[in-house]
């Protein structure tokens, strides 16, 4: 049983719609993926000293990061926002500028990226050498299900320590601003700290902190999803690590661009 | 007893499995043997159900596992242990850990009797004390053997060989065989083991299958097999390179 050859002019269109059909059947598989994580969530064995590896795994090995990343991005903007400023006659304002660029924007966006970096790109490679080593599939022929110990553990860690990193970016970034606004530049202390006070209400802590909770699931689940799905050999485990990466930033962004749009 | 009806199986244009048929009588040992890349751990992937055939079915106690899936599959599951070619044991965990594994999760035994029962399953295979290592810290022949530990300690009633003795000394490849063979004295399981010893194999096979371009070309005791008077069979079991064929 033998198919026809198309005839030439409508290749393309062939070509076409076979690439839209596989597009739309891995956008389902990634949805489905994320679907049986969540789902084995509900149901019971909880894994919880997994999630408890998987916090220690992606949240507190990431610290050390953090805390650089999130001081010397503080600092910058401490020093290129009072400049800025200052050409305005504004300079008391540099306290809520630079809290408000870290808690709405930068705070959960480069605390996602270097999450990412340091820690998505490890669980990609971890799960994936368990793949191409058959280790899942040692689990799946004991009856367990490799999502449940594998998968899920980490989402739900994604989800726990993301917004804490940020917050921890945050808060140590706007020490950052203030050891360059105040002590460097002679801000007062109580003009930085009590400006910021007035103009970060609320909805600026919420939407930080409702980007990161979304950051903290999307890059748990890309990074499990790429380490889940690896081709053959080291060189498929290499292009799993560096596809989850690409991926996890670019989407980082454009979402982080998407909820700033839809949220106050 | 395991039934194999018409097994096929192809990657893209590839054809790996072109109808194959087999029987393995319950509480036997069965060795598959054949040439390199002919497709024996492809077919021990669709008899533990991790993968599915293109046509054809596998008869596990007269269920269908090729029909299988979610709950079904693993009651059949939770009744198999599984040998892996690489052994596959969780390297995040000592030896101890992986063979207690199934203990815990599946059997939810409590932590004095796992404790007990990996301790003996580990003696068994010769490494008592070993437990504590880790998997990267264990010779590769250490490893089949925790890896043939962590398949046996829930009794399994099916057991799947891939290749347990590959790239082992020859002292090692026999107490391997011994152990199997102990240990099915014990436990009664009914084993299918895919290996390239021979002549080995011959002395704790109850039947031997040859796998040979997608089919089982022949099959039966290690006796009639080695006599056989099938070319593909007598030449493999004698391991002539390919060119003597037009002989
Ligand atoms: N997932 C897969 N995707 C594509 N091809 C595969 C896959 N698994 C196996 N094959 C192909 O199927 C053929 C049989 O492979 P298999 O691993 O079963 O060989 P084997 O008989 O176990 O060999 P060996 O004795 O070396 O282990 C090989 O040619 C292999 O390339
Ligand atoms: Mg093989």
């Amino acid at each position: 049983m033998t198919e026809r050859p198309l005839p030439l002019v409508l290749r393309p269109l062939d070509a076409i719609g076979r690439g839209a059909i596989a597009v739309v059947e891995a956008l389902g598989r990634f949805g489905m993926f994320l679907a049986e994580a969540l789902g084995t969530l509900l149901t019971p064995p909880f894994k919880f000293w997994a999630f408890i590896d998987r916090i220690n795994y992606i949240g507190y090995r990431s610290l050390l990061i953090i805390l650089l990343t999130g001081g010397f991005t503080g600092m910058v903007l401490g020093l290129q926002v009072y400049f800025t400023l200052v050409r305005f006659g504004s300079e008391a304002y540099l306290g809520p500028a630079v809290a408000l660029s870290l808690i709405r924007e930068l705070g959960p966006v480069l605390a996602a990226l270097m999450v990412t970096g340091r820690a998505g790109s490890a669980l990609t490679a971890e799960i994936g050498i368990m793949r191409i080593t058959e280790q899942i599939d040692a689990l799946t022929v004991m009856a367990l299900n490799p999502v449940r110990y594998l998968v899920a553990p980490s989402i739900l860690a994604g989800l726990v320590t993301f917004p804490l990193m940020t917050a921890i970016f945050d808060t140590v970034g706007i020490f950052g601003g203030y050891l360059v606004g105040v002590e460097l530049l002679g801000l007062s202390q109580g003009t930085y700290f009590g400006e910021m006070q007035t103009f970060v209400d609320l909805n600026d802590i919420m939407m930080g902190f409702w980007k990161s909770l979304s950051f903290g699931v999307l890059v748990t689940w890309v990074c499990t999803y790429k380490g889940f799905h690896v081709g053959h050999g080291a060189e498929g485990v290499a292009k799993a690590t560096t596809d989850a990466v690409v991926l996890s930033s670019v989407l980082i962004l454009v979402w982080d661009y998407f909820m700033g749009t839809v949220l106050p | 007893m395991i039934k194999i009806e018409r097994l096929v199986k192809s990657f893209g244009s590839q054809q790996v499995l072109r109808g194959l048929d087999l029987e393995v009588a319950t509480g036997s040992i069965t060795v598959i043997i054949g040439r390199s890349g002919g497709g024996k751990s492809v077919l021990l992937r669709h008899l533990i159900g991790l993968l599915r055939p293109d046509g054809g079915r596998v008869l596990v106690n007269g269920a269908d596992v090729t029909r299988l899936g979610g709950r079904a599959l693993d009651e059949v599951r939770r009744r198999y242990g599984v040998v892996f070619q690489g052994g596959a044991l969780f390297d995040s965990m000592t030896c101890a850990a992986n063979v207690a594994f199934p203990l815990r999760e599946n059997l939810r035994l409590p932590a004095a009797e796992v404790a007990t029962r990996v301790e003996a399953s580990l003696a068994q295979v010769g490494l008592e004390g070993m437990g504590s290592k880790y998997p990267a810290e264990v010779s590769g022949g250490m490893r089949k053997r925790v890896a043939i530990a962590r398949a046996l300690v829930t009794e399994p009633e099916i057991v799947f060989f891939d290749e347990p003795t590959t790239g082992l000394d020859p002292i090692l490849v026999n107490t391997i065989h011994h152990l199997v063979l102990n240990l099915h004295r014990k436990l009664r399981f009914t084993a299918v083991m895919v290996s390239h010893e021979i002549p080995e194999i011959f002395e704790i096979a109850d039947a031997v299958a040859m796998l040979h371009d997608g089919r089982i070309v022949e099959v039966g005791p290690p006796g009639v097999i080695q006599a056989s008077p099938n070319r593909v069979v007598r030449q493999f079991i004698r391991g002539e390179p390919e060119g003597a064929e037009g002989a």
